[in-house]
């Protein structure tokens, strides 16, 4: 069943400094199935995270089709929550009310329901014992987890992740990859991951969209074919490897085209 | 699939670490040093005052004499009555000022339209010495003490309000966009992010304004009042009553330590969640 489809999305803004128009997503489509986990992978600039605020509501559209369960999307909504790059935590509530952030804000859940809630998804995430600290007094990953526990624990039908990796620091990284795996299997979502990590992609997804750069496109939509539960060891497999390379010199194309060197 | 039900818990552990052990003199090392210094100095000013005539009775005075004249104003109640004076004006002028300048600080901050038309005004009051204005003020509200509570409100409105507005605006970018993902109305980013966010804004300009109100009230008072700390330290100068003069102004020096000290403390207490500095 699809839960997310775009279809022929186009979006172009006006770049106030540049004062000249931009063409950020050219006729994108593709879908996602109920539970999958797909990974969107591509050089900087190639409009993915345009894209992934367009499916957060954040970004208007005003050509093409974002439909969850067949409904247009038109603004942020309870069916989808996003785990930014940025851990964005309130700096001034403790780890316990940060996961309560989201399910506060809109409402759904009664008092007890959100404090069970709470606890379920800080549980899940590995921070039992953090419910009182301050979001100063975790390690970048650590802050990562609230950022995940605080978008799970809104119950979304579709959970977005834009690069939340980015920020951490290799073995950080790969250790986190691994933990999100192995939550994603308990919570059984559908997921959108945007990164410009190939490996990431491949390793965490069940189907990755690669996208070209300047108007942002769909090259190329692939199925991983590793079976599952994945192992962060898949990563020096030759099958592995030689997938990846195969998608890095996708994106390199690209980038020979554009004369500049993959930002990846 | 791994049968376990939670995750592995990151490695770093909860507990708080231990102190190590300190001695007297590291616990206390900034009270010593402190302290010790105060003393030195009273020490060699009395030693200079008692037992040497480098120093003029009529232009500066000792502590010795400054603690007989200190003694014989609380013995008289004047010491009391002026600073029963002295604070009420503060205290009246520094909460009309706190009141008023968080909630118009907290509209103006807010709506950007109600920010552009008062903007001008803001900045020329704010850039203007308030305490020039104690002239005209006196002629407003003569010389009894609602020219000095005024004058207080005057001071201190200032820096909070701005203070608060600065705040309010410096609302951080992406703490928006989660919220606005989480579908989170304007009130509720208001409520959530804007109030919260603004808390250490506000308190430094409490910490701004009580300095600034000190200033207001002992200043109003040496310009036109018949009572009051300020008039106290102006008549001595007057009369050239030189310890009453420095009575009034080691009151006034402890007031401001004393005053900021409290503001100092608020303020970290509502900064609890910041990083340790």
């Amino acid at each position: 069943m699809i839960k997310l489809q775009i279809d022929h999305l186009t979006k172009h803004y006006w770049l106030e400094r540049e004062d000249r128009n931009v063409l950020a997503l050219s006729d994108v489509s593709f879908s996602v199935e109920d539970g999958e986990f797909m990974a969107i992978v591509g050089p900087s600039g190639c409009g993915k995270t345009s894209m992934l605020n367009i499916i957060a509501g954040l970004l208007p559209y005003e050509e093409g089709d974002v439909l969850i369960d067949g409904k247009r999307v038109n603004g942020p909504g309870i069916d989808r929550a996003v785990v930014f790059q940025h851990a964005s935590l309130l700096p001034w509530r403790t780890i316990g009310g940060n996961v309560r952030y989201g399910m506060e804000l809109q409402k759904r859940f009664d008092e007890a329901t959100m404090r069970d809630r709470a606890e379920h998804f800080i549980k899940l995430v590995g921070l039992s014992g953090f419910e009182r600290h301050y979001p100063s007094e975790l390690s970048g990953g650590m802050q990562q987890r609230v950022n995940l526990a605080r978008a799970l624990a809104a119950d979304p039908v579709v959970l977005l992740m834009d690069e939340p990796f980015a920020a951490l620091d290799a073995q950080t990284r790969e250790f986190m990859q691994a933990e999100l795996l192995k939550i994603w299997s308990k919570a059984k979502k559908t997921v959108v991951f945007i990164t410009h990590q190939i490996n990431e992609a491949i390793y965490l997804a069940d189907r990755v969209v690669v996208m070209s750069a300047r108007p942002g496109r769909v090259k190329d939509v692939f199925k991983v074919p590793f079976e599952r539960p994945r192992n962060l060891s898949l990563k020096r497999d030759p099958r592995f490897l030689e997938l990846e390379d195969s998608v890095w010199k996708l994106i390199e194309e690209e980038s020979d085209r554009l004369g500049m060197v993959a930002a990846v | 699939m791994k049968t376990e039900t939670t995750l592995a818990q990151p490695h770093i552990k909860a507990e708080k670490a231990v102190r190590p052990r300190q001695s007297f003199y590291q616990r206390h090392e900034s009270l010593i040093l402190g302290g010790g210094s105060v003393l030195i100095v009273v020490a060699i000013w009395q030693a200079i005052w008692s037992y040497t005539d480098w120093i003029s009775p009529l232009f500066f005075s000792g502590p010795s004499a400054i603690a007989k004249a200190f003694w014989s104003m609380v013995q008289d109640g004047s010491l009391f009555a002026d600073l029963a004076f002295s604070g009420k004006n503060f205290a009246i002028g520094f909460g009309a000022a706190l009141a008023s300048g968080i909630v118009l600080g907290v509209i103006i901050g807010w709506y950007r339209r109600i920010r552009l038309i008062f903007d001008p005004f803001l900045n020329a009051l704010y850039a203007a010495p308030r305490v020039a204005m104690m002239p005209l003020i006196i002629m407003w509200f003569g010389i009894g003490m609602w020219s000095k509570v005024f004058i207080v409100f005057l001071s201190a409105f200032f820096p909070i309000l701005l203070n608060t507005v600065a705040g309010i605006r410096n609302m951080d970018r992406d703490l928006l966009r989660a919220a606005r993902a989480f579908c989170a109305s304007d009130w509720q980013v208001f409520k959530t992010l804007a109030i919260p966010g603004s808390v250490p804004f506000i308190l430094t300009g409490v910490r701004q304004g009580v300095g600034v109100g000190l200033i207001g009230v002992v200043v109003g008072e040496m310009l036109g009042s018949s009572e009051g700390i300020g008039f106290r330290v102006a008549y001595g100068g007057q009369t050239f009553q030189t310890d009453t003069l420095f009575v009034g102004f080691v009151i006034i020096a402890i007031g401001g330590i004393v005053l900021s000290w409290a503001a100092e403390r608020l303020e970290r207490h509502f900064s609890r969640w910041r990083p340790e500095r």
